[in-house]
């Protein structure tokens, strides 16, 4: 099969739509195991930390969620420059379904990071450089979503968007910088908790369980919410009249929204 | 026609058109005016309190000015169909884009620069530091007048595009922001600020060549819908 043929196929929303259907269930089967199992190893198993306690235990929420809403970023800026390069409309779908889940798992970081920050810190919020970063990543996908709101016609506003989630992914690297300079410069290093590499194996193994269910979510979600947006948008096909109607039995049984 | 002759031309025509239309450039300057009488009225008039806040606020409201301003960049010449000849014409979009931007810099970001020493004598900033007030002012206006162009390019089609403009363009000027008003602070306190201006001048640099390929697109979508 050549890279075309590929390529075409996976321009075609019908295809992803079968295709994605059949890869949902997996996807959501191991998103559960690996989130609900790394969460009961991470709160009942691991000893709690020895200057922290069990107040660490948040990490297992915190850091898989900030992670996640950083990648999920790039792979929106991806689809929005695969979207504006190919024309390939699936990829404007994906980048709009990324956005409310981008901002939501941003979201929850900086609400599990306050509500960590509040008994190791003594204050729920710190203007410390991550937590910056985090908080303008947080403002960048409430942009994305609030552009796309505005525009009635749907093809200006996934190509709008996609100029505006490029011109962020160029920008974030320099925000990023910005803030960490800003932040070595005016505050004092007074706040040091526990590094990545620092880390006890005890602790680290449930936290890698519960950071690939987070990416396991990422991508279940998506797909549904890439699934939605292309009912929504060939509503008027056959394909997917036969779907609601229940004409096509394979196609129905596929259909989990 | 040569690049420079075409950007010079439009160029010329943006300004001509703002000299007979006051309003344009004179609004910004009146809104970066009083919003910076507002803050001693909401902070207490105490002179050294103010002057430790007076790099910020100095900042952050031409930077709100400038932002406001943004929103016109494209919008009368949108109104008017203008933009569409000027993306039908043969003419390469890049320097008019460029040019366009300059102009709106010349109107919105130069103005406040020069007059900031005087609202900087008002929040009681220590004359060390009005140079780094007027030259960081003067750079970091014309890299938020490249970023805010991308932003009206990109609402120019929409009917209430104010506020959304704002949503959009706020977290992309942080950077500026941050090296701006660190600039100003440093020479307050008597340390060199050559290192934040070189970088609000990379910053004008990169977007000097990269932010007219995103404008372009996006006025494109705009323009198209």
């Amino acid at each position: 099969m050549s890279i075309w043929t590929t390529f075409h196929k996976w321009g075609s929303p019908r295809w992803f739509y079968q295709f994605s259907g059949r890869l949902l269930p997996w996807l959501g089967a191991m998103a559960t195991l690996l989130l609900v199992g790394g969460a009961v190893w991470g709160l009942a198993l691991v000893p709690p930390d020895y200057k922290q306690g069990n107040s660490f235990r948040i990490i297992y929420v915190h850091v898989p969620a900030s992670a996640v809403a950083m990648g999920a970023y790039m792979v929106m800026a991806f689809a929005g420059a695969i979207h504006l390069i190919w024309r390939m409309k699936l990829a404007a779908m994906v980048m709009k379904a990324i956005a409310p889940i981008g901002a939501s798992l941003t979201f929850l970081a900086l609400v599990t990071g306050a509500v960590w920050g509040k008994p190791t810190w003594g204050t729920w919020w710190v203007w410390d450089a991550r937590i910056t970063s985090v908080l303008i990543l947080f403002f960048l996908y409430l942009g994305v979503i609030a552009l796309h709101q505005a525009f009635e016609n749907r093809e200006a506003a996934a190509k709008a968007c996609a100029v505006l989630v490029i011109v962020g992914a160029v920008n974030i690297p320099i925000i990023y910088w910005s803030v960490e300079w800003w932040y070595s410069l005016h505050q004092p290093a007074s706040i040091r908790f526990v590094g990545e590499s620092t880390i006890h194996p005890t602790m680290l193994r449930p936290l890698m369980a519960t950071m690939s269910g987070m990416y396991l979510f990422f991508a279940w979600a998506m797909l549904l919410f890439t699934r939605a947006e292309i009912l929504d948008r060939e509503r008027n096909t056959r394909w997917v009249q036969d779907l609601v109607i229940g004409g096509d039995k394979s196609a129905e049984s596929t259909n989990v929204l | 026609m040569t690049l420079f002759s075409l950007a010079w031309a439009v160029l010329r025509r943006d300004l001509l058109a703002a000299a007979r239309r006051g309003s344009e450039w004179s609004n910004p300057l009146v809104f970066f005016i009083m919003v910076c009488a507002l803050f001693p009225l909401g902070i207490g008039p105490q002179p050294q309190r103010l002057a430790e806040l007076a790099p910020g606020i100095l900042w952050v409201v031409a930077l709100l000015a400038s932002l406001l301003a943004s929103d016109t960049v494209f919008r009368s010449d949108y109104d008017d169909a203008t933009l569409e000849q000027m993306l039908l014409s043969h003419q390469a979009l890049y320097p008019q884009v460029i040019a366009k931007t300059l102009a709106h810099w010349l109107l919105s970001g130069l103005p406040l620069s020069l007059l900031s020493p005087l609202l900087g004598v008002l929040l009681h900033l220590p004359t060390t530091g009005m140079v780094a007030l007027m030259l960081s002012l003067a750079l970091g206006s014309a890299v938020l007048s490249f970023i805010g162009a991308i932003g009206a390019a990109l609402t120019v089609g929409l009917r209430k595009g104010g506020l959304l403009l704002s949503l959009i363009i706020l977290p992309l000027y942080i950077p500026v922001l941050i090296f701006g008003s660190s600039a100003v602070k440093q020479a307050v306190e008597g340390a060199p600020f050559l290192p934040q201006l070189a970088m609000l001048g990379v910053f004008f640099l990169v977007s000097l060549a990269l932010a007219p390929l995103a404008i372009g697109g996006a006025l494109r979508i705009s323009v198209d819908q």
